[in-house]
């Protein structure tokens, strides 16, 4: 029963308030993104998936930016959501550079502006349907962490949001190690995006691995994994359990 | 000449192109008791004068810390200098809230600046009357700024203010250019030596002074007593010894001082400072 809908007695005083409602559920979603912390900075991955409930309705939305000099931004879940958080990001590194001073916002400032806005939206019953991924490097500093709609927020050197926490996480646990490689890092989150399109049902085979360093951030052309059907396993599915799929 | 007609409002412009309220606020900041600041690289350091109005009352608090990376001196009306301390440290902690970093000292500045300004074009305020030395850290190192009534704000390497300053800038002049490569105990030494110049041969007890310390490393905080008197006895000691080489020295700022000292005493609103 949706206890949030406005249904207003004929006498209400709420006048234009009562009209509009909260975030009830997302429309347009992207799933997981997943990152990790290597030797010069900080590498992320997102399929470029937007779905329509179980649709795969939009096959080119770029779920990462780059945010200010320092940071990186991916984001899962409803995407004009995104949209609306990258419009605050953009006013906020505005203002940053009209100061015109040394100073600049670098990413832990951006995660922790990030995690009071989704805190506070989510205070008022109206969240912004994401989960971020917020990465980058100041200073030689690297920053990486991760921001949920109810506002939970964390650091940890791989992150990952979705269906990426209970498939890639685990392979993280194993293999991430300090200072990774380039060549090895995208290895690694090669890995793990594979697994997620194999088994996320939202997953589609087009992804961007985007890298930030000190010196900046590029974000790769959309590519493709290969992919192994021919397991024996996939050939008679239902030969140990009858029904299964 | 015009002074008297065009000073009644603080929007009021002179003939010459003055605002005098705000002018008579920075007269204020001079009347106050001195406080000087002086940085090196990696830190700050504030010193003021406190004298206590009789022996029985504590004297005025003229050094707040505003964050652990900021500290402000203040010279002028205190209890305005107090209200500024009170916006600047809720601006920090504010801020700190948000993005979980430290308040750039220089943006606290401007803000301090654009708040004193307003003050300075609305015809129902008055400026504040306390001139600020903000000393605090950030990206690009240590900085000293000094804020004023007029909602001007200028960056130093050394700066006095208050009553008597003359003598400790003339002491920092002479001085400063060796301020950026100080060790942290030389610019603490030259912080007192520079408050000694404004007492003009009353002698320098830690009684009478308080220092402050900010730096890369070592979050703001005030001197104890105990340790500001080892420091001046440290330097008594070598001042003995050089005794002679040091009079006609001593002669010059106290006449320097003596032509400050004078007009303070003419007629200007007094103060409770």
């Amino acid at each position: 029963m949706n206890f949030m809908a406005s249904k207003q007695p004929e006498n209400s005083l709420l006048g234009p308030e009562a009209d509009s409602q909260r975030t009830l559920y997302p429309y347009v979603t992207g799933t997981s993104v997943v990152a990790l912390k290597y030797k010069d900075g900080i590498l992320m991955a997102a399929d470029m998936g937007g779905s329509y409930g179980s649709t795969l309705r939009y096959k080119s939305v770029e779920r990462m930016k780059p945010i200010g000099k320092h940071s990186l931004l991916g984001a899962s879940g409803e995407i004009s959501d995104f949209q609306e958080i990258l419009r605050y990001l953009d006013e906020l590194i505005l203002y940053d550079n009209m100061w015109d001073d040394g100073n600049s916002l670098g990413p832990k400032e951006v995660h922790n502006y990030l995690t009071r806005v989704m805190y506070n939206r989510r205070n008022k019953f109206n969240p912004l349907w994401n989960s971020l991924v917020l990465g980058g490097v100041k200073n030689g500093q690297k920053y990486l962490g991760t921001v949920s709609m109810i506002g939970v927020n964390f650091e940890d050197n791989h992150v990952a949001t979705g269906f990426g926490n209970h498939l890639a996480r685990p392979i993280l646990r194993q293999e991430w190690h300090e200072n990774l490689s380039y060549e090895d890092g995208v290895r690694l989150l090669e890995k793990c995006m594979r697994v997620l399109l194999y088994r996320d049902r939202s997953a589609i085979n087009k992804l961007q691995i985007a890298k930030i360093t000190e010196e900046g951030m590029t974000i790769s052309q959309p590519y493709s994994l290969k992919t192994y059907w021919e397991f024996s396993a996939f050939a008679n599915p239902a030969q140990g359990a009858v029904g299964t799929w | 000449m015009f002074r008297n007609q065009y000073d009644t409002d603080v929007t009021t412009w002179s003939p010459a192109g003055r605002l005098f309220q705000v002018e008579y606020a920075m007269e204020a900041v001079k009347q106050g008791s001195a406080a000087i600041g002086l940085r090196s690289k990696t830190h700050v350091v504030l010193g003021c004068v406190n004298k206590a109005n009789s022996e029985l009352s504590s004297h005025q608090k003229k050094i707040f810390k505003v964050d652990d990376h900021i500290g402000v001196a203040i010279a002028g009306l205190t209890a305005d200098g107090r209200v500024l301390s009170r916006y600047m440290r809720n601006e920090c902690i504010n801020y700190n809230f948000t993005y979980e970093s430290p308040l750039p000292v220089g943006r606290l500045v401007v803000q301090l600046a654009d708040k004193a300004q307003v003050c300075t074009q609305r015809s129902w305020k008055r400026p504040y009357g306390v001139g600020l030395l903000v000393a605090g850290l950030d990206e690009s190192g240590a900085h000293l700024y000094y804020n004023c009534p007029s909602g001007n704000y200028f960056e130093y390497q050394a700066f006095a203010i208050g009553s008597r300053s003359q003598a400790a800038k003339t002491y920092l002049e002479r001085r400063f250019e060796n301020f950026t490569d100080s060790s942290r105990d030389d610019l603490v030494k030259d912080a007192i030596t520079a408050i000694r110049e404004t007492l003009q041969g009353e002698t320098l007890k830690s009684s009478i002074c308080t220092i402050a310390v900010v730096g890369i490393g070592e979050p703001f905080h005030i001197l104890d007593q105990g340790t500001v008197q080892q420091i001046i006895d440290t330097f008594e000691i070598a001042a003995e010894q050089e005794g002679p080489a040091a009079e006609p020295d001593a002669a010059e700022q106290s006449a320097a001082a003596a032509d400050q000292g004078g007009s303070t005493d003419e007629g200007v609103a007094p103060m409770d400072i």
